[in-house]
């Protein structure tokens, strides 16, 4: 196991080092000159050395490629053209959505997903089957932006001043502010040191935060503000993960432990909790791990729809404002939380499937 | 295969026999055989279905829509901007202009830009799939048939490339390319290589030592005939399948860069870019979201029927 584990794990750097790369090329590759692309047509040659000197661009490529490898490590990301600030802390403000997003549609598409495939591989070839898989096809074949503007109109207006009125934008109502836990702990923090960072990072994620903390208003609202963009981020995974759950558990009841069991008089709920479903769940594993990729991308459309300010929007505003250390800076660590998850789902794969690690 | 019920199996053995004694009375080839599976299969039909109607609104858009779809009709008919769907059988009075879909924000006949919308979508799809699929299997082919250093190389560049969220890529390349339709589809294209260099390298892997490709080397064949007539021809069923299945992508994927601006531009046409300039209108003129989202829905749907369909009849391996 250790040894899959060392040999997955080192599999992954060469994809990493790849990313890095690719991200750290987007912005030489921008065509003409990158101080005119960035600081304007009408940019003086004055404000161009100004320019290259404070980014490192008069220097050799490899020297730059060396500086920027250098300041991942230390979580220097550059600085934003259009805001002055650190892209950091502009991820420490805006990550924990994308996160806190991206992981309550996952669970949603789990929680709906994996039980429809159950019942439609239980009711194979009856009229729930093939309405829970016409259903699925659909599921899949939604854009997210439409279903996510669908939603906001059912819910924020078709059905507003009834209780099933949900907020269509936004992560909290006007007013409303989520107090981080270490003020409400009292904790004494130095101002701008990493520890500080980290703790405003794990901070923003509002709703963890307000549940710890026992914030209830705040938390209910956050909740609230989630629903509609975490179940329009969920509807394509949720549907991919019933077909899969579908198939594999059809394909478990298939087999001969199976009929041993019926045969030896187990229970045919027994039969499927304990004998299929349970070996039927590898795939489905593989599966939501892959989701992922859907799902990061997806929010950047979700976040858009529900005028979220996450990494999604963040990205698409600085493409359109030229702000290349932002776009640099975001592209660069979603698609490093990718790599990273798939990494750990692959590990857990081999945990929960002895055949995998010998191969 | 599981059989849960008597009768589907009895079914399932009604129709393998009727095969095997359609085989033995008169031989069938592969892909009539292919064809026969696909029609069994209710689903992959409707997803025929829905294409075949997709395309021939496609050519024939023009005669289809009642305007141009780009024509403003300030002035010309008495129509105020983002008013709701006119329609003279379910009561719209006969002496307002019909217009089934409403007009959109700049006054212009919403069902004549779906109608239009059907061409850019399908070219897209189209487009992006061809070049994938052209560069991923020249990729994949000379990688598996190669091997050593060149498959390494070449596999390890597209790994790359799938280490990053699709959308997000194809996100990132246009922002060095900048917005427009060409730029995205040559984004979308290049996020979708490797999953055709895959599936070809290991056709070619595997294909690569059967007997009728030993017996051509045998006989003296160059590699270069090895791989363009033995091999590649034999390989392209899953690639068949996999590219219907990724045109629905495509199109999907298309829509979604239009509709964050990075993709088709104003005023074309196109249901992702139409959605997203009328996205802060949802409350007042839902039917400018509607339309376009079902088009695109309706697409991508039948796109992925058929590709299932496809699967099942061509290659029951794949099947999930």
């Amino acid at each position: 196991m250790l040894g899959f584990s060392t040999r997955r794990i080192l599999l992954a750097i060469p994809v990493l080092v790849g990313i890095v790369v690719v991200v750290f090329f987007l912005i030489r590759a921008i065509p003409g000159d990158p101080c005119t692309a960035i600081l304007g047509e009408r940019a003086t040659e004055e404000a161009c050395e100004r320019f290259y000197a404070a980014n490192g661009l008069n220097e050799p490529i490899w020297v730059q490629l060396w500086v920027y490898l250098q300041n991942l490590f230390t979580f220097n990301l550059g600085d934003s053209v259009r805001f002055s600030r650190p892209v950091t802390q502009m991820l420490i403000e805006r990550l924990p959505l994308t996160t806190e997003l991206a992981t309550s549609a996952l669970a949603l598409s789990v929680l709906v997903g994996v039980p429809a495939g159950v019942i439609s591989a239980r009711r194979h070839n009856t009229a729930v089957d093939t309405a829970t898989m016409a259903a699925a096809n659909v599921g899949v074949s939604m854009p997210v932006f439409w279903l996510g503007l669908m939603l906001a109109y059912l819910f924020a207006f078709v059905l507003r001043d009834t209780p099933f009125q949900l907020p269509p934008s936004g992560r909290l109502s006007a007013g409303v502010r989520s107090t981080a836990f270490y003020d409400v702990w009292g904790w004494e923090l130095t101002e701008g040191t990493t520890w500080s960072k980290f703790l405003e990072y794990l901070s923003n994620h509002v709703i963890a935060n307000t549940f710890v903390t026992g914030q209830w208003d705040v938390w209910w609202d956050a909740v609230q503000h989630m629903i509609l963009p975490a179940v329009a981020l969920s509807t394509i995974p949720m549907a991919i993960i019933a077909r899969i759950t579908r198939s594999s558990l059809l394909e478990a009841m298939g087999r001969d432990y199976v009929r041993t069991a019926r045969a030896k008089g187990v229970l045919e709920s027994s039969v499927v909790r304990r004998h299929a479903f349970r070996n039927s769940l590898l795939p489905v594993v593989t599966i939501i791990g892959l989701q992922l990729g859907l799902l990061l991308g997806g929010a950047v459309l979700t976040e858009t729809v529900f005028g979220l300010a996450g990494v999604g929007t963040g990205l698409v505003e600085s493409i359109f404002a030229r702000d290349y250390a932002v776009v640099q800076g975001f592209t660069f660590i979603v698609a490093a939380i990718y790599v990273v998850v798939n990494l750990v789902v692959d590990i857990s794969y081999a945990w929960l499937d002895p055949r995998i690690r010998l191969e | 295969m599981t059989i849960l019920s008597r009768k589907a199996a009895l079914e399932e053995l009604e129709r393998q026999a009727a095969d095997s004694i359609r085989l033995t009375a008169e031989p069938l080839s592969q892909w009539r055989l292919a064809l026969r599976r696909f029609r069994r299969r209710k689903s992959g039909m409707f997803g025929l279905g829905i294409v075949t109607f997709l395309v021939l609104v496609a050519v024939f858009a023009p005669l289809i829509a009642p305007y141009d779809p780009n024509e403003v009709l300030i002035g010309k008919e008495d129509v105020q901007k983002r008013s709701g769907p006119c329609i003279h059988l379910l009561g719209c009075p006969e002496d307002q202009p019909q217009h089934i879909m409403g007009i959109d924000g700049n006054v212009r006949d919403e069902f004549s830009r779906v109608v239009h919308g059907a061409r850019v979508s399908l070219v897209i799809g189209l487009a992006t799939v061809s070049v994938a699929i052209l560069v991923g299997a020249a990729l994949g082919a000379v990688a598996g048939y190669r091997g050593g250093w060149v498959d390494n190389v070449i596999m390890r560049i597209l790994d790359v490339v799938l280490g990053f969220p699709a959308l997000l890529l194809a996100i990132a390349i246009v922002a060095v390319l900048g917005p427009g339709l060409t730029n995205a589809l040559i984004a979308i294209s290049i996020v979708t290589i490797p999953q055709y260099a895959r599936v070809m390298r290991a056709q070619v892997l595997a294909i690569k030592e059967l007997d009728y490709v030993s017996a051509s080397r045998a006989l003296g064949a160059t590699p270069r005939r090895i791989l363009f007539r033995r091999v590649v021809p034999n390989a392209v069923t899953p690639l068949v399948v996999l590219g219907t299945l990724g045109i629905a992508g495509a199109i999907l994927e298309a829509a979604g860069l239009s509709f964050l601006g990075l993709g088709a531009q104003p005023p074309t046409a196109e249901w992702g870019s139409m959605l997203a300039s009328e996205r802060n209108q949802v409350f007042t003129a839902p039917h400018l979201v509607f339309f376009p989202g079902i088009a695109i829905m309706l697409t991508v749907l039948g796109f992925n029927l058929m590709g299932d369909g496809l699967r099942d009849a061509l290659d029951p391996s794949l099947n999930e």
